[in-house]
């Protein structure tokens, strides 16, 4: 009997998965034929319509999916304000939100379906190296439009990307400057294994041979890896004068932790991050994190009018729990700078938008950013900062103007060679 | 002896000509030769992708579904094919120059090992080989020394790990976490272009179709019951004088070159290899798609592969927020109430439906089973 039951339980069953199956072929025949419909009219940078369609393409799942949900949000944020004004073009901006999954191919895949099959007008998203590597030559190959808000390695200039997080001379070079300056000349490297920790640590290593500074050691470790006590030794053991870290995601984490438990404290060691912002110090703790530094454009305290009035947006639209820091401004401030140059274009071409963004101003939370037309990145000013004990970020120096990008580092006859 | 053989392969034949399972194929690759016409170039390229996941999924089920071992490291030969034709791609794409990942690690001049990569037919056979060359490696030593069951599965899992982590350390060689990625152009054809991209759909679909035919014919051969027999009773096959070691190898090897070629036809479509394509959970994943096909029929792995991820691509392209939910309920409600797959539901479907105006009948064939 109990048999019975069960069988009949399970043929139920077995229907109703089918149906959940159906159900979902369905639905994802439907989105495809809503997506479909606007591939018809094909024109680039599609205005036919009451909507511009535009691309938020960032990781909503895995392991970035922490970092870039937040920056997600701040571009929504500014799509919704920038509609409530009114549009662009007398326009509503309609936002086509994508999935990168912390995955490479699959940024390439969405990246592609934006282009293709949603025409967007352009694509704000990405966070890493490796997932704007992916997408660059989408975005070559089909004439697309990027900003990319994060900080990056530079040595890149596409002129289908706009970057508006720092080029390497508006963070890590001013950085190395100011601790040669006020903290000491030996330099220790330590740095995740991928793209970005391999190509800083080169610019560093050639400004500080200009500088007449030392480096006493070099060192990576995987992503994701998590036990620096053998590293933490050999910071013991070479004494250096700062540590530069390049440290990403997770690991920095267990660095710090690891470090506070070997009992070296900020007043022993100078660090200096460039990875870690607000959101990252809420996940070390900032009592681990306390006197360290960082370097970054923006800081949630950054003191400016438009400051004040972006975190209480922030906080009011997503929690007073959350936090904003510099990859998030950046991806708000994206969203402005496009909608500015779509209405000085007085269309969404993507050339026409390119030639129209050249010199543009916003006035940011951080201040005043300019693109650059040379090379498609910001005006920024560089700004030091110290982790308060609240986890809040203090600035202790800042270029006080905005500097100028320059992503090749052309202007510092140290870095000949480091560019091929 | 041989006239046994000849009854045997005409039966085979005529069978093979029966085979429902034949026919859902030729229709299924019907609806596929005549996509383009429906299809944007998009999803086009998206679809060939998938027709490599289900060319690897055939591969996986003869070592899963027929021969009873579950490897969980298959994404370390795809992986491996993948690579080797990247390496030609991008090596097309540096145009004679140090590809930009190895001189941004630091590499003076091109690793003697990329070398031969420069030539496309040996980049291919590359592709094949290597894998095949690995898992007969690892299959010797492993089934050779009667290492089975949840031990193997632990073990290959291990070489996924293994090489994921490898090929992340080793940036100066395989471009790290970031993948090799940035390719121009397929023997002088930019992959940019519509007409090449169709070509590469065309090619995978034929590489589909002969993958298909002979695994089909294997598995109708003595060698498939033999694969089936070690899957349902290996001492009793090593009794009967067969050497299941040597099976073993042979169909890991087999299943490996196919992960390989998937692999390689994988690369051009899709435009980047990184080493977390090799790793454990597309490892799984790709069980999965087995899984939910219906293992221990061919054409299970194909259908699985593609509608999986036709799924996967079309939910998170309407729900980019909860499409993960979604599909991770399909997978566990598959798994746990559909055991043998959509396949075997069909099967179960049609045999009801035959049978129910005959329930003694079909109590008695319950009973059998």
């Amino acid at each position: 009997m109990k048999k019975i039951l069960a069988t009949q339980l399970k043929k139920r069953l077995t229907g109703v998965i089918s149906l959940t199956l159906v159900a979902g072929l369905l639905l994802t025949g439907c989105g495809a034929a809503q997506t479909s419909q606007p591939a018809a009219t094909t024109s680039s940078g599609n205005t036919s319509g009451n909507t511009i369609k535009v691309g938020i393409l960032h990781s909503l799942s895995g392991t970035m999916a922490i970092s870039e949900v937040s920056v997600k949000d701040a571009e929504m944020m500014a799509i919704d304000e920038i509609n409530a004004a009114g549009g662009v073009l007398g326009k509503k901006i309609e936002p086509v939100v994508e999935d990168g999954a912390s995955d490479w191919p699959t940024f390439a895949e969405k990246a592609k379906k934006l282009l293709q099959q949603d025409k967007v007008a352009t694509v704000f998203g990405c966070w890493t190296s490796a997932s704007r590597k992916a997408v660059l030559p989408v975005f070559e190959e089909n004439n697309g439009l990027l900003w990319y808000p994060v900080q990056y390695e530079g040595m890149e200039s596409s002129p289908n990307i706009f970057y508006t997080g720092a080029a390497p001379n508006q963070q890590i070079v001013p950085a190395v400057e100011w601790l040669f300056k006020n903290k000491g000349k030996k330099f220790f490297l330590l740095g995740s294994d991928y793209v970005f920790p391999r190509t800083a640590n080169k610019i560093i290593k050639a400004q500080l041979k200009d500088l007449g500074g030392e480096v006493v050691d070099e060192e990576y470790t995987p992503l994701g890896f998590t036990d620096y006590s053998t590293i933490i030794n050999k910071i013991k053991a070479t004494k250096p004068d700062v540590v530069f870290n390049t440290l990403n995601g997770d690991s920095n984490v267990a660095f710090f932790k690891q470090l506070k438990d070997a009992g070296i404290t900020s007043k022993d060691l100078t660090t200096l991050s460039v990875s870690v912002a607000e959101e990252e110090v809420r996940g070390i703790g900032a009592a681990n994190m306390a006197g360290q530094l960082v370097s970054w454009n923006y800081y949630q305290t950054t003191d400016t009018p438009e400051n004040k009035e972006f975190v209480k947006k922030y906080q009011a639209k997503y929690g007073a729990d959350r936090v904003t820091d510099d990859p998030i401004e950046a991806g708000y401030d994206a969203v402005y700078l496009w909608a500015a140059a779509v209405k000085k274009a007085g269309s969404t071409d993507v050339d026409k938008v390119r030639q129209a963004a050249k010199g543009i101003e916003f006035q940011a939370p951080e201040g005043q950013v300019k693109i650059e037309g040379e090379n498609q990145h910001l005006w920024k000013t560089v700004r030091i900062g110290e982790v308060a004990a609240d986890g809040s970020i203090k600035e202790i120096w800042s270029t006080g103007k905005a500097v100028k990008p320059d992503p090749y580092l052309k202007s510092y006859p140290w870095a000949k060679g480091l560019s091929n | 002896m041989t006239e046994a053989n000849d009854r045997n392969s005409q039966f085979d034949f005529r069978r093979l000509i029966k085979s429902k399972e034949l026919l859902v194929f030729a229709f299924l690759i019907l609806l596929l030769v005549f996509a383009p016409l429906f299809l944007s170039i998009f999803r086009i390229n998206l679809l060939g992708k998938f027709i490599a996941y289900a060319i690897l999924a055939i591969g996986l089920d003869l070592i899963w579904g027929f021969t009873g071992i579950l490897s969980l490291g298959h994404g370390v030969f795809f992986g491996l094919g993948a690579y080797c034709m990247a390496m030609y791609l991008k090596l097309e794409a540096a145009q004679g120059k140090l590809p930009d990942f190895m001189s941004w690690s630091g590499l003076e001049s091109l690793p003697w090992f990329w070398k031969p990569f420069t030539n496309s037919a040996l980049a291919f056979a590359m592709a094949i080989l290597i894998p095949t060359g690995l898992a007969f490696v690892i299959g010797f030593f492993t089934f050779k020394n009667r290492i089975r069951g949840v031990y193997f599965s632990i073990l290959s899992q291990a070489l996924a790990i293994i090489f994921s982590v490898l090929f992340v350390g080793q940036q100066a060689y395989t471009g790290g976490t970031n993948g090799l990625t940035n390719y121009r152009s397929i023997m002088g054809f930019s992959l940019s272009s519509d007409t090449t991209k169709l070509i590469l759909y065309y090619i995978s679909l034929a590489l589909l179709v002969v993958t298909y035919l002979f695994c089909n014919f294997l598995v109708k051969r003595r060698i498939g019951r033999i694969l089936v027999a070690i899957r349902d009773g290996e001492n009793r096959v090593r009794f009967s004088g067969y050497n299941p070691a040597t099976y073993k190898i042979f169909v890991y090897c087999l299943s490996a070159a196919i992960a390989g070629l998937a692999g390689a036809v994988f690369v051009p479509q899709v435009g980047i290899i990184s080493p977390a394509e090799m790793g454990i959970v597309p490892s799984i994943e790709m069980v999965i798609w087995v899984a939910i096909g219906g293992r221990g029929t061919l054409i299970g792995a194909v259908i699985g592969a593609i509608l999986v991820n036709a799924l996967k691509s079309g939910i998170s392209d309407s729900f980019p927020d909860v499409w993960s939910y979604f599909i991770g309920l399909a997978f566990v409600l598959v798994v746990l109430l559909m055991p043998q797959g959509i396949v075997g539901l069909v099967k179960e479907m049609a045999r009801k439906f035959k049978q129910t105006p005959n329930h003694t009948e079909h109590l008695s064939t319950d009973k059998a089973a």
